[in-house]
């Protein structure tokens, strides 16, 4: 496997806020030894820890499911709200409504995302609610033991031997179709590249969809899955490697001209990509939508940042509220005067 | 139809009665919907109001855009009575698909006013009719077609008016109002009346049975529909995110808190200190409520029925995980689709106890739109104080139709947020809080809001087990504390609720009723009064949980008629459970018919149960059709079946 990252910079003992990364830890996993999903949240932990985000000022959210759960095992000093099933997005969304300050983290998996929360997931990347958007994707519900999901690939087999035959879900295919202004996939195996893809969702203003694939040890990591650990490392194909280079950062990156792409995020940072496929932009929708259904045909699991738009404007932008955030309103400030009341009345008489 | 009525005279000359009825009448109007009758009808109704007259206005208007019938009912009443009258006293008739059963329905002595081409005078001969060719007279006001239909309605209040004494400055005024000052608009509307006024004076026979006459009954108050009232209620209880999905008859709720919000809400930067957003669907409306208040703000949605059906599961979540958030039900007809532009207080099982396990939802019910606009200040109150969902329990009746009401207090109250620990609190406690720890024994922890600037302020909500310190949980300890603390805040909330509304007489017997019923119920009492000199005590129900009033107000009689408009009698059942022994004194008045409970069906009931010493079974408000001299249109009369 090609390496999928650029070097940038050196993780100091401390963060800029003089917090270590210890603070940032959640509570002890209690999911399988070896599950893909805890190699997510411990690059959850580095990427926030790094970029020096304050733990008090994230949010976290889950659904139901494996993947659901692991929200409790990162950033303890964050609030956390684990919801029901598929229904995250509406409460995230409200979460964000009440304080646009927050940020937004929510974990989700297949299941939650592709079946039972596929409406509310969509509506959530069509408004641009700022916010990551991580699905832990292993083609099955490991909580109930195993059953497909709606992101099996087609002839991929159970343990118990039964093959999938319906079509795959593409989750990011998705996302950019509906004008998700950052969707990356990542695969558990490489975690440098995640680090990278997860630091840049940080920095984006707006929704970020990362698509994981991230192996279920128990129930679908044998011969015969397309999810599996050897699978997913055999067939992963690199869009490009990336870096990311924080505001604050005087790194110049050296390059030849014409192989590196470089993107300035909302806030300043940068991300860069060095260009393996001469032809690919991932500012471009059609570019994206193209190289994703290619590799599919083929079998490829393409990871990368696949798609980024960075001055797409958020929900919370085009809802034009007040700078504070609304939870802090005080009746003094929403509560209209008694003149506005009776001008309301005379209009009625 | 009701044989009680005194109006059975057949008058052949109507000009002739002795004594002409003064301000008490109803209006009945058919029309095809679509054509723009209802800014017709609320030119009539207001027109009457600005006369002095306490009136109200009932739109019974199907599910539909255009071309299905419609139809508009007016009362008028000296006393005040604002309830639904079964019975029409002037009929206006400018549908042919409804005519000959609109007709057909009228009592002897009647008045109806008709489109000359429908020719209703040949069908009966015991009813006034009054011909009006409304196409010929729209053809001398306006070439243009679209204009011609809606003048033509117009056109039909200058003929009341002349025929009852409506004033045409009123009308006038009134006009004025209803196209906002626009000079363009109200030309022609004017032009439409006064040729309606014209051809009724050279035309129309004179009738003297029923008229409106200037009085002084209506002076400082408004005319408002409940959705309307609960939105300034939530705009001034300071309301911050709001969360809907359209669904009749709540979508006005949101859509009225749109429009004043935008006026009211809008700082001097031009950004607004609130966020109304439309939702996918029901399920995320109450989730981004949820979402919402969970992160501190006044969050709020409105739907009906159907919404609610879909919001089950988040609010358990709610429930359990302790999350404020007001949901405004206003009810339709049930269940399913049922009559979506009808009326009925059919969810009151389903908000009482909705989700799956054992869970108990606060509930407020408003009876006017004067508490339309004050519970909706309240829910947001008890929603943070309760960090619980709550229920406020409307219908269609009181949301979508005109009430005449006193004009709306303005808010004095501080607001409540409930008990959310600050920075400096925490710093106080060293990290020793727990987020359902039952510190001051009355069920309700303390919580902390996301983005809390301390160290100790985070928790983690989830809908599943939790202990005392937001910990995941299977102990039986932890499950069983947790559920019976939660319980306690219910019966904490007993103090907090809106109280009933007791009317207490020398009596044995009692009446029971919340919500709309309350209209009906007090002009029942009235006539019971007056017409059979029985005197009724009067408990009105404005919230859940219930409190200990009910138990004295039940000790204190032998027979409890709890009128209600839903097929089972959700509430009498629930109150069954709440009083056991005394609950034998309940007695049941149904109404369901998808139309609004009147009060004749209320006083009849009550003396026919009187009457029967025992009377075990419920006495149900349908009745079947009677006979029909005619057959009418098989479209209409499935709507028709609806009524008595």
């Amino acid at each position: 496997m090609a390496d999928s990252t650029l070097k940038t910079t050196e993780a100091p003992k401390e963060n800029r806020l003089g917090l270590k990364a210890a603070d940032y830890s959640g509570g002890k996993s209690t999911l399988c030894a070896g599950c893909g999903h805890d190699a997510i949240s411990n690059q959850i932990i580095r990427a926030f820890y790094e970029m020096s985000v304050k733990p008090e000022t994230v949010a976290k959210f889950s659904g139901i499911g494996c993947s659901s759960k692991t929200p409790a095992y990162f950033l303890s000093r964050s609030h956390g709200f684990n919801a029901v099933h598929g229904r995250m997005p509406a409460i995230a969304t409200g979460a964000m409504l009440a304080n646009h300050k927050l940020m937004a983290i929510g974990v989700s998996g297949d299941g939650d995302t592709a079946s039972i929360g596929l409406g509310q997931f969509m509506h959530m990347v069509r408004r641009n609610v700022p916010a990551l958007y991580i699905i832990e994707n292993n083609g099955v519900y490991g909580l109930t033991k195993g059953q497909f999901s709606a992101t099996a690939d087609e002839g991929s087999k159970l343990k118990t031997g039964v093959l999938n035959d319906l079509p795959p879900m593409d989750l990011c295919a998705l996302a950019v179709e509906l004008g998700c202004g950052y969707v990356a996939r990542g695969f558990a195996g490489d975690p440098k590249q995640m680090v990278n893809i997860l630091k840049g969702a940080i920095a984006h203003n707006g929704m970020a969809v990362i698509d994981v694939i991230s192996p279920c040890v128990t129930f679908n990591n044998h011969e015969g899955s397309t999810k599996s650990y050897p699978y997913a490392k055999e067939h992963d194909e690199l869009l490009h490697q990336i870096g990311f280079v924080q505001s604050y950062e005087q790194i110049e990156i050296e390059y030849d001209p014409g192989t590196v792409k470089e993107v300035t995020l909302h806030d300043g940072s940068r991300i860069i990509l060095k260009k393996l496929e001469e032809d690919y932009d991932p500012t471009s929708v059609v570019d994206a939508l193209q190289r994703l259904h290619r590799a599919n045909a083929s079998g490829q699991m393409l990871t990368g940042l696949v798609y980024l738009q960075p001055e797409k404007k958020s929900f919370m932008d085009l809802l034009n509220v007040v700078d504070e955030p609304l939870s802090s309103m005080t009746i003094e400030r929403t509560r209209p005067s008694r003149e506005t009341l009776d001008k309301i009345m005379n209009e009625l008489m | 139809m009701s044989d009680t009525l005194t109006a059975t005279a057949v008058l052949e000359e109507p000009g002739a009665a002795a004594e002409p009825i003064v301000n008490d009448l109803t209006i009945h109007v058919a029309t095809v919907n679509g054509s723009g009758s209802q800014s017709s009808n609320s030119v009539l109704m207001r027109s009457i109001f600005q006369m002095g007259v306490p009136v109200s206005g009932k739109n019974m208007f199907p599910s539909n855009i255009a071309g299905l019938p419609t139809w508009f009912t007016i009362r008028a009443n000296k006393d005040g009575w604002i309830a639904r009258k079964k019975e029409v006293d002037l009929m206006v008739c400018m549908n042919a698909q409804t005519a000959r059963d609109d007709v057909d329905h009228l009592l002897p002595g009647a008045l109806c006013i008709y489109d000359a081409p429908l020719g209703c005078k040949s069908w009966r001969s015991d009813v006034h009719f009054f011909e009006v060719p409304f196409s010929k007279l729209a053809a001398e006001l306006s070439t243009d077609s679209r204009l011609r239909k809606l003048l033509t309605n117009m056109i039909y209040v200058g003929v009341v008016a002349e025929l009852i004494g409506i004033e045409r400055e009123e009308l006038v005024a009134s006009i004025t109002k209803q196209f906002k000052g626009k000079q363009k608009a109200i030309d022609p509307n004017v032009a439409a009346i006064d040729k309606g006024i014209e051809y009724a004076k050279a035309n129309l026979a004179k009738q003297n049975r029923w008229r409106i006459a200037r009085m002084n009954a209506t002076a400082g108050k408004i005319i408002i529909d409940g959705n309307a009232a609960a939105a300034i209620g939530a705009m001034f209880g300071g309301v911050t995110v709001v969360t809907w999905y359209p669904i009749t008859p709540s979508s006005s709720l949101c859509e009225s808190l749109i429009e004043y919000c935008r006026r009211f809400r809008v700082e001097q930067d031009g950004r607004a200190n609130f966020a109304i957003v439309q939702a996918e669907d029901e399920l995320a409306a109450v989730g981004m409520v949820l979402g919402a208040g969970w992160a501190g703000a006044r969050s709020m949605t409105s739907t009906a029925g159907p919404g609610v059906s879909l919001m089950a599961e988040f609010i358990g979540l709610g429930y359990y995980a302790e999350l404020p958030g007001v949901i405004w039900d206003i009810q339709r007809v049930g269940p399913s689709t049922g009559l979506p532009t009808r009326t009925a207080q059919g969810d009151v099982n389903q908000v009482a106890y909705l989700s799956h396990g054992d869970t108990q939802h606060i509930v407020l019910i408003p009876s006017s739109v004067k508490e339309c606009f004050e519970f909706a200040s309240e829910a947001l109150d008890l929603a943070e104080i309760f960090q619980t969902p709550i229920f406020c329990l409307s219908d269609l009746d009181l949301g979508m139709n005109n009430w005449m009401s006193e004009p709306f207090d303005y808010p004095t109250k501080p607001i409540r947020r409930g008990k959310v620990l600050s920075k400096e609190q925490l710093d106080e406690l060293q990290g020793k809080w727990g987020r359902y720890n039952d510190v001051d024994g009355d069920g309700i922890p303390y919580r902390t809001l996301p983005g809390t600037d301390h160290p100790d302020a985070a928790y983690f909500t989830r809908g599943s087990g939790h202990d005392a310190f937001a910990r995941y949980s299977e102990r039986p300890e932890d499950y069983k504390g947790n559920l019976d603390r939660i319980a306690r805040k219910f019966e904490t909330a007993k103090q907090y609720v809106p109280k009933p509304v007791i009317d207490q007489r020398d009596t044995k017997i009692g009446l029971i009723a919340y919500g709309t019923t309350d209209f009906p119920i007090e002009e029942a009492r009235h006539q019971l009064r007056n017409e059979a000199g029985v005197e009724t005590s009067y408990f009105r129900l404005r919230a859940l949980p219930l409190t200990s009033e009910l138990e004295e107000f039940v000790a204190q009689h032998d027979r409890i008629y709890v009128v209600e408009q839903n097929q089972t009698g959700q509430m009498a059942d629930i109150l069954r459970l709440h009083l056991g022994e005394a609950q034998r004194k309940l007695r049941k008045i149904l109404h369901y018919t998808g139309l609004p409970c009147d009060a004749r069906s209320i006083t009849e009931a009550v003396l026919k149960m009187e009457a029967t010493a025992e009377y075990p079974e419920p006495l149900l408000l349908v009745r079947a059709e009677p006979p029909k001299k005619h057959a009418p249109a098989a479209a209409a009369a499935a709507v028709r079946a609806m009524e008595d």
